[in-house]
């Protein structure tokens, strides 16, 4: 096969087979749900805050291979790490992890809709939690603006 | 033209976008007709020849291009109103598109008529453009809308109907005649002879039937009809909305604006005749004019011509996917009951991921939720994929769409 279907390698199949930290967190501290409006592809994230880290996250919901697989390396990078390391996650560390860096525009919302909805998550956290508006404000862009 | 196969071998010829290649050099494949058509020359040539040779605003001016632009926009009007017996022509009010029609009734019959507690009944397989106009209507006046359900094979159980016309708060049944998604039929007689039996004004979306089938819009019975001139190889932006005079006359404009008015003066208006009342602003002109066009065309080939082949290259299509391990195809397998449009999923696999992997192969099939989630909802999926047909595609179509998804199984592991 070649060009556009090249980005179905052995590893986006696997993860898309077999997510990673699928599911729900019952006592979570915080969850978001977003949904792209034009192909329905939809995520739910739940995370588990401990002293400004996240100590579990999980996500839940509908998409395709390439939704899903990004979906749990998202999972995967932001588990353990301080909200203040979730904060600075880039687009491109999700997409370099799965060599999707060329993915064609009208894919890219099918890879990124998880982070939206932990940049997400984390600024809705913080709303209730901590008095950091700035970087609220400034994720809340960076949210909006990611595709 | 005969009613042949070989006849329809040659349609291809008119379209020059079938003759290019796409991807890796691959044939172009176009299955996502219910979405949109490809054009043939003669709509495209007819577009050009009015830009070249007649472009002129109309109804207004007395010079001779003016004269010929105005003649060319209301003999579309013409066309249209014979290709789907319609027979008053001041009932066929041109807009952008089936949506905008729907848009048009809700807005400028919905608020002269519905009030606190009326129903608007609709059904689970309608596009978007067939759902949130009434939801929008009924918010803001406290009215309800409410659905037909649709059974497993993708048929409406018009028990529904019987039960929400008895409760005596219907003020419009809306349905279209054949789904988006599911290709199915819609009873459409079944449906107008009760509506008509309770009173009950009845509207039709006809964006996915009119193009497939003959359609005869005095024989239906219905009050409301609209369609799209780009689902039937006509340009983008030009649909029609036909509604029975005696309710238009009952319904204020829909848009102020130049063209739709008699005499403006500065704290009243009165209307302009039928359908202008309803056509502010310069309209679309070229694009009517590929519409009628693109009627002619169809006209040509013959609307039960198109039909036969649509139920024959479906009868294939459905037989060779069933042989798909894997593969669930939606709706009814009754042919005589569904147009040339096939929903499927195959085994776990995203529709998305699908169409990407068979576009590689120059298949155009759409995937996703078709403008449908009410159906999708019922349906429990996220998405499909979806082949719709149209009198170009052929059966040599078919079989690459089957060999493509050989491909998908392979990469999927199935």
């Amino acid at each position: 096969m070649s060009g556009n279907a090249d980005i179905y390698h052995e590893m986006i199949i696997d993860y898309s087979r077999n997510p990673v930290n699928y599911g729900e967190i019952e006592d979570h501290d915080v969850t978001f749900h977003d949904a792209n409006p034009l192909c329905g592809d939809s995520i739910d994230i739940d995370m588990k805050i401990d002293k400004n880290k996240v100590s579990d996250i999980k996500f839940h919901g509908k998409g395709c291979a390439i939704c899903m697989a990004c979906s749990s390396v998202l999972t995967e990078i932001t588990k353990g790490k301080s909200l203040d390391e979730v904060k600075k996650i880039e687009k491109n560390d999700i997409l370099s992890e799965l060599g999707l860096e060329h993915l064609q525009a009208v894919r890219i919302k099918c890879a990124l809709l998880s982070l939206k909805v932990l940049k997400s998550a984390l600024y809705t956290y913080m709303a209730k939690h901590l008095k950091d508006t700035e970087d609220i404000d400034k994720l809340k862009e960076e949210a909006a603006n990611l595709y | 033209m005969q009613s042949t196969e070989s006849s329809f071998e040659n349609i291809r010829k008119d379209f020059p976008i079938l003759q290019r290649t796409v991807r890796d050099n691959k044939r172009l494949v176009y299955l996502d007709n219910a979405s949109t058509t490809q054009k043939p020359n003669q709509v495209i040539d007819s577009i050009n020849d009015y830009y070249r040779n007649h472009n002129a605003n109309i109804h207004r001016a007395v010079y001779a291009l003016a004269e010929e632009a105005t003649e060319a926009y209301e003999s579309a009007r013409d066309k249209i109103a014979n290709f789907v017996n319609i027979k008053n022509r001041q009932e066929i009010i041109f807009v952008r598109g089936t949506t905008e029609a729907i848009n048009l009734v809700a807005y400028a019959w919905g608020r002269a008529h519905v009030k606190e507690g009326d129903i608007i009944l609709t059904t689970e397989y309608e596009h978007h453009s067939n759902i949130v106009p009434w939801q929008l209507l009924t918010q803001e006046k406290g009215a309800k809308i409410e659905y037909i359900r649709m059974d497993d094979d993708g048929e409406l159980i018009l028990d529904d109907l019987d039960k929400f016309l008895a409760t005596g708060k219907v003020k419009l049944v809306t349905f279209s005649l054949m789904s988006n998604v599911l290709g199915t039929i819609t009873d459409a007689e079944a449906i107008i002879e009760k509506c008509k039996a309770a009173g009950v004004l009845s509207l039709i979306d006809g964006a996915q039937a009119v193009p497939h089938m003959q359609v005869d819009v005095e024989k239906l019975g219905c009050d409301f009809f609209a369609f799209s001139g780009h689902k039937m190889l006509g340009p983008t932006g030009i649909g029609v909305l036909w509604v029975r005079k005696s309710i238009l006359e009952t319904m204020n404009p829909f848009h102020g604006g130049g063209d739709m008015i008699r005499e403006v003066h500065k704290y009243e208006t009165t209307w302009n005749d039928l359908p202008y009342k309803f056509e502010a602003g310069t309209p679309n002109i070229a694009d009517v004019v590929g519409f009628g066009a693109a009627i002619d065309y169809l006209t040509k080939i013959g609307m039960d011509n198109i039909r036969e082949h649509e139920i024959e290259l479906t009868k294939y299509a459905i037989e060779k996917l069933s042989q798909v391990k894997g593969l669930h195809i939606y709706g009814t397998k009754d042919i005589s009951k569904r147009g040339g449009v096939i929903s499927f999923n195959f085994a776990d696999v995203h529709p998305h991921d699908v169409a990407q992997i068979i576009d590689e192969e120059g298949i155009a099939v759409r995937s996703g939720h078709h403008c449908a989630q009410v159906l999708m909802e019922r349906l429990n999926v996220a998405a499909t994929s979806r082949a719709s047909f149209y009198i170009y595609n052929t059966k040599e179509d078919i079989d690459v769409l089957v060999n493509s998804l050989n491909k998908v199984a392979e990469v999927f592991k199935l």
